[in-house]
């Protein structure tokens, strides 16, 4: 616990002078697209359950954000929490089904599901279709925060991820995290203990949509957009890569991911339909040959460090 | 012309045989997941690119070799089937000890490269594929129009699908496949060589999706999204089968193309999300699939 709280502390500080060092608004990016990689890994890493479909939660939370700031102008703060209960609803609903089956029918079941949310997005006429909605206010926090400035923004959008990052951080540690990762272990096993598996696997799915929607509303707020790009399947599969790059099951790893695919994606943006070919050939490689991630190679080099006695 | 339900018969059997058409396509290329599925417990996310790749393999043939549609008929799931191959032997094999969720990230990295490669060489916007000469043309019912090569889609893919279901219910290369989805350790220690066995299933799989690809060809426009779209869609069909028959993919990707063509027609809104909503349906009632065995 002792060395978490060392991360922890620069961590915050990292976030705090990031800004002074990097341009806020790839900052944002990377910490909206962090604390949605967290989300998942919260699920993968934890939980065990591969959802291909996490793209319906962070986008239907930027659509329901982006509709209620820009339709009902209604304030920031409330526009986010409602975001995110849309998530967690849907969540609610998507979790129930898809824990019916287990493992690669549960990645299929998911990724259908998301899929319907995306057509459902394409054809509904409070998602803008196509265009999607664009130019959304970004208002004043609870009326007195001025959003406007990138900077004020910024340190905003870091509290979001550090209130999310650090309650992940809660839900890992806690007996409901350890009865989860149990769960990943060996299911049949806790069903004999007593344990009610699925209960808890659709908790845990709840709470990672609940945290992808956070992530999704907050990133209408910092680009002031919410589009089809947020539902589509290739958002979902994003997200994998994010954490697999990063490394799953760590706690660390979806935040390392997150900036470095973000950094890739910035500078190869220009590249056009390349980016597809390399975010590809990233995930073979990391399938093929970097299993644990970055934070979990690293991990691994350090206990292996501390144990050879030299 | 007359009308049923206050449907013209027409616009009726129209969506009823786009229906079929749609089924066809669902039919073979669940077929296809589902074999894979069995002996290497893979979902191959690739399965739509290569499906892609199939109706582009014959758009290139005719354009740059002059090579038409009968020839890419045979030529095409060969071709594709050996990329296949060599996918298996290079990378597939390699993760076959770990989770099978290695399998599926892995197909989908496989199933990004090859979309993007295509789409960096050919664009978005689809190339058109002419009707081969010999099935231009069609039948009038009566009740309605039939062009002559949506039915030969129709008839040529219920008969593959047939005759792979023969082939692995009825013969000696069908028993040890079912033998080894069932118990591989056994089957090789009987000298059958899993592995060969294995990276065939796979190439035979492959070649189905490309199969499908040429029969698409001159349907759908031929583009590098082709794919990706319908693989979803087939992912439903499959969780709604479930993978433990071959007859029962089979049969169900029939009836979900009938049953989408006929959402078209009734209630329009829904006709591209009619599928994951039966999904969800069976979910809740039979959680197994309709076909399926308790895993």
């Amino acid at each position: 616990m002792k060395g978490y709280t060392r991360t922890f502390v620069i961590l915050a500080l990292l976030l705090a002078i990031g800004p002074y060092i990097l341009y806020p608004i790839f900052l944002m990016k990377v910490l909206c697209f962090a604390l949605f990689a967290c989300a998942f890994n919260l699920l993968l890493g934890y939980g065990g359950l591969l959802s291909f479909g996490h793209a319906a939660y962070f986008g239907m939370a930027s659509y329901v954000c982006a509709h209620a700031a820009k339709i009902w102008g209604w304030p920031p703060e409330l526009c986010l929490l409602l975001g995110t209960s849309a998530a967690g609803l849907l969540g609610l609903v998507f979790g129930a089904l898809a824990i019916r089956r287990q493992g690669i029918y549960f990645a299929m079941i998911t990724l259908a599901l998301a899929q319907m949310i995306y057509f459902f997005a394409l054809q509904a006429t409070f998602t803008g279709g196509e265009d999607g909605i664009q130019s959304v206010p970004r208002g004043n926090l609870f009326g007195v925060i001025n959003l406007a400035s990138d900077l004020t923004l910024y340190y905003v959008v870091a509290a979001i991820f550090l209130a999310g990052f650090l309650a992940i951080f809660r839900m890992i540690h806690s007996p409901f995290g350890q009865v989860l990762k149990a769960i990943r272990d060996n299911e049949p096993r806790m069903v004999s203990l007593g344990y009610r598996t699925s209960q808890y696997k659709l908790l845990v799915f709840v709470l990672s949509a609940v945290l992808a929607g956070l992530a999704g509303a907050t990133k209408v707020v910092v680009f002031q957009l919410a589009s089809l790009t947020d539902v589509h399947w290739m958002m979902s599969g994003e997200v994998i890569l994010i954490v697999l790059v990063g490394g799953m099951g760590t706690i660390l790893g979806p935040v390392v991911g997150a900036f470095i695919i973000v950094a890739m994606e910035n500078y190869l943006a220009p590249l056009g339909a390349w980016v597809t070919v390399i975010q590809g050939l990233v995930f073979v490689v990391c399938v093929m040959l970097f299993r644990q991630g970055i934070v979990g190679l690293f991990e691994r080099s350090l206990a292996r460090l501390k144990k050879s006695p030299r | 012309m007359f009308t049923i339900l206050g449907i013209p018969s027409q616009a009726l059997f129209g969506q009823l045989l786009l229906g079929l058409i749609n089924g066809s396509f669902y039919a073979l290329l669940s077929l296809g997941l589902a074999i894979i599925f069995g002996l290497l417990n893979v979902i191959n996310f690739a399965h739509g690119a290569q499906y892609m790749m199939g109706a582009f393999l014959t758009w290139m043939l005719l354009s740059y070799f002059g090579i038409g549609y009968w020839w890419a008929l045979l030529l095409v799931p060969i071709l594709v089937g050996i990329f296949g191959l060599l996918l298996e032997r290079l990378l597939i094999s390699r993760l076959h000890h770990l989770d099978h969720l290695y399998g599926l990230l892995l197909t989908f990295g496989l199933a990004l490269i090859i979309q993007g490669a295509f789409r960096i060489q050919y664009g978005v916007s689809g190339l058109p594929y002419g009707i081969p000469v010999t099935l231009a043309g069609g039948q009038n019912l009566g009740f309605m129009f039939l062009p002559n090569y949506r039915l030969w889609v129709i008839l040529l893919s219920l008969s593959v699908c047939l005759a792979t279901w023969l082939l692995i219910e009825k013969t000696k290369l069908g028993a040890y496949l079912r033998a080894a989805t069932e118990n591989p350790t056994l089957v090789q220690a009987f000298g059958i060589n899993v592995p060969r066995l294995i990276t065939l299933t796979y190439g035979g799989g492959v070649a189905l999706a490309a199969l499908a690809g040429v029969m698409a060809a001159p349907i759908y426009s031929v583009n590098p999204n082709m794919g990706a779209d319908m693989i979803i869609t087939v992912f439903a069909v499959v969780v709604i089968g479930g993978m433990g028959s071959i007859a029962g993919s089979i049969v169900t990707g029939f009836a979900l193309g009938l049953i989408e063509g006929l959402t078209k027609l009734l209630y329009p809104e829904a006709s591209s999300t009619v599928i994951f909503i039966i999904m969800a349906i069976v979910l809740l009632l039979k959680p197994a699939g309709l076909f399926g065995r308790r895993v």
